[in-house]
């Protein structure tokens, strides 16, 4: 019997949930202990409480800022592949679109948001504008790398063989390019969640009454601590869900045969 | 056995049966004006094993591009199966060239990579599948078909290379260094199926090396060059018969073959250094 501590299983997921048992019985007792009151800074069976107690409304929100989220991931991968494949097929386009890709990057969202919410009629729309811009860029940046990054040596190999241009790019720029693409799908669904709750922070209650940003705003506005808490709780849930989700994704397609796959970073 | 370092094939050399591929003064200047090739002239016969070796720089991979018309010569032409064709690819023309990295695509299953030249130009998979049995058998890897490339070994995936190259059926087989990267036992062990299959197969091949055990191993005939220019410096025969193995390789016929190539190799690795300070003092 090997010990505990070289155990790969132990390592991967007793150790982190023994951390969080850890955190949360000290949190538990620090605050009863002192006797914290809940408008300041709830324990944990506070927040689990206010969680199951007001779970459907919780629920509806969640579901808002997931629709979002969803939409401006959907967005960036299809808009962000897109691009991406015009790039590679012109350097011309390459050179004369790619500063804008970057522009769009580099300026925070926060910046722009107001901007997007006041020009876009339709709430939903805008949040889900804003949450693109956020999320695309990994998806853009990562293809058009992946798709340039074919071994010259396969390329010479298609060449030789006559291979025309649409069954190089499907036999062999589009499985090169996988492991880049999937790689900017983690990135990017990240960033499709923090781009949906940014936007809904500024949106904020000029905004409708949807999402979790809203609700955390609405529960500081009313000092309902523990509801903030379970709302962050829930945001939090997501975005490693959707981390796990693409992860297993990225598993799927090249487990068998790219380094990436082989599950030593999930 | 050798000749005469004058750069042509003599009559007698000659190969008696008609040239798969007859090269006639073509030779290689490369767009920035570098002379890459003198202009050659080589014919390559049916069921030859023909070695290009020789100093770095003496062109061997540039005329092993030339015929596997990767490049243009700038002047001269190569002629394919007495004239009938003049370009690679027409009417049949089959080449296939294995490089010096195995170059297999990692997400597909070896049996895939060994039909991609069949599924490039468009052939049925039924049609497809029973020729990838039949090349992977050849190469002793039926049993790692439905295996990734980087379950493989080096020797192994150069294997599945191989197999890529012989589904094909080429008339012409060019292979540039294809065991520079692996270490001696596993290229002994590959030269000698090379060996193997060009006799059960009746391969025709031209082969790019550094190594003149494997080339004096390999050959029926092996064409020394020379650099700067790239020239054809000597030429010489291997008649040793088929089938060759450790028996051959263990002769004194052997290790005298090896020590005349050596001598040609010298000899021409100095005209490349003379032909190199002459540039440089003008």
């Amino acid at each position: 019997m090997r010990p505990l501590i070289t155990n790969a299983w132990f390592n991967r997921i007793a150790a982190p949930v023994g951390v969080a048992t850890f955190v949360l019985i000290a949190w538990q007792f620090f605050c009863r202990q002192r006797g914290i009151p809940v408008y300041l800074f709830p324990a944990p069976t506070d927040i689990a409480l206010k969680l199951a107690a007001e779970w459907p409304s919780l629920l509806t929100a969640l579901m808002s800022t997931l629709e979002v989220t969803f939409e401006a991931f959907f967005l960036a991968v299809l808009l962000g592949s897109l691009t991406a494949f015009l790039f590679v097929q012109s350097q011309a386009i390459a050179i004369s679109l790619y500063p804008f890709a970057v522009l769009l990057q580099v300026t925070p969202i926060v910046a722009i948001a107001p901007l997007i919410i006041i020009l876009v009629k339709n709430t939903q729309v805008a949040l889900t504008i804003c949450a693109t811009v956020v999320a695309i860029f990994p998806i853009i940046s990562n293809t058009t790398v992946g798709l340039a990054a074919v071994d010259p040596g396969l390329l010479a190999y298609f060449r030789m063989n006559k291979a025309s241009r649409l069954q190089t790019l499907i036999r062999l720029r589009i499985p090169s390019a996988l492991p880049y693409f999937l790689a900017g799908l983690k990135i990017s669904s990240g960033l499709a969640l923090i781009g949906a709750v940014v936007a809904e922070f500024v949106a904020g209650t000029g905004g409708r009454n949807a999402g979790l940003a809203y609700d955390i705003l609405q529960s500081g506005l009313q000092l309902d601590i523990p509801r903030m808490f379970a709302a962050l709780l829930l945001i939090a849930v997501t975005g490693v869900l959707l981390f796990t989700l693409m992860a297993g994704l990225s598993h799927l397609a090249l487990g068998h045969w790219h380094e990436s796959g082989m599950g030593n970073e999930k | 056995m050798i000749m005469a370092p004058d750069g042509f094939s003599p009559p007698t050399l000659a190969p008696l049966n008609l040239p798969v591929v007859n090269i006639l003064s073509a030779d290689k200047v490369f767009p920035n004006g570098t002379r890459g090739l003198a202009p050659i002239d080589l014919a390559i016969g049916r069921n030859e094993f023909v070695s290009l070796i020789g100093p770095s720089g003496c062109g061997k991979s540039t005329l092993l591009k030339l015929v596997a018309n990767l490049y243009e010569p700038t002047d001269g032409r190569i002629v394919w199966w007495q004239g009938n064709f003049s370009r690679v690819g027409e009417s049949g023309r089959r080449l296939a060239f294995v490089f010096q990295d195995a170059t297999l695509m990692p997400w597909s299953r070896v049996e895939a990579n060994v039909r991609l030249p069949l599924d490039l130009a468009g052939l049925p998979k039924t049609a497809a599948v029973p020729k990838v049995a039949s090349a992977l058998a050849q190469v002793g890897l039926t049993r790692y078909a439905r295996h990734y490339p980087g379950q493989l070994s080096g020797g192994m995936r150069m294997r599945v290379s191989i197999a890529r190259a012989l589904v094909t059926e080429p008339d012409l087989l060019l292979m540039d260094e294809p065991f520079g990267a692996l270490d001696e036992f596993t290229r002994n062990k590959l030269d000698d199926d090379l060996v193997r299959l060009s006799w059960e197969r009746k391969l025709t091949t031209m082969f790019v090396t550094h190594s003149l055990y494997e080339a004096v191993f390999l050959s029926t005939r092996i064409v020394v060059m020379a650099a700067n220019p790239g020239r054809i410096y000597a030429q010489m025969t291997v008649d040793e018969p088929a089938p060759r193995g450790d028996a051959f390789r263990n002769s004194d016929r052997f290790a005298a073959l090896c020590r005349d190539l050596s001598r040609l190799l010298q000899a021409a690795s100095l005209e490349s250094a003379v032909a190199d300070h002459d540039e440089g003092g003008r």
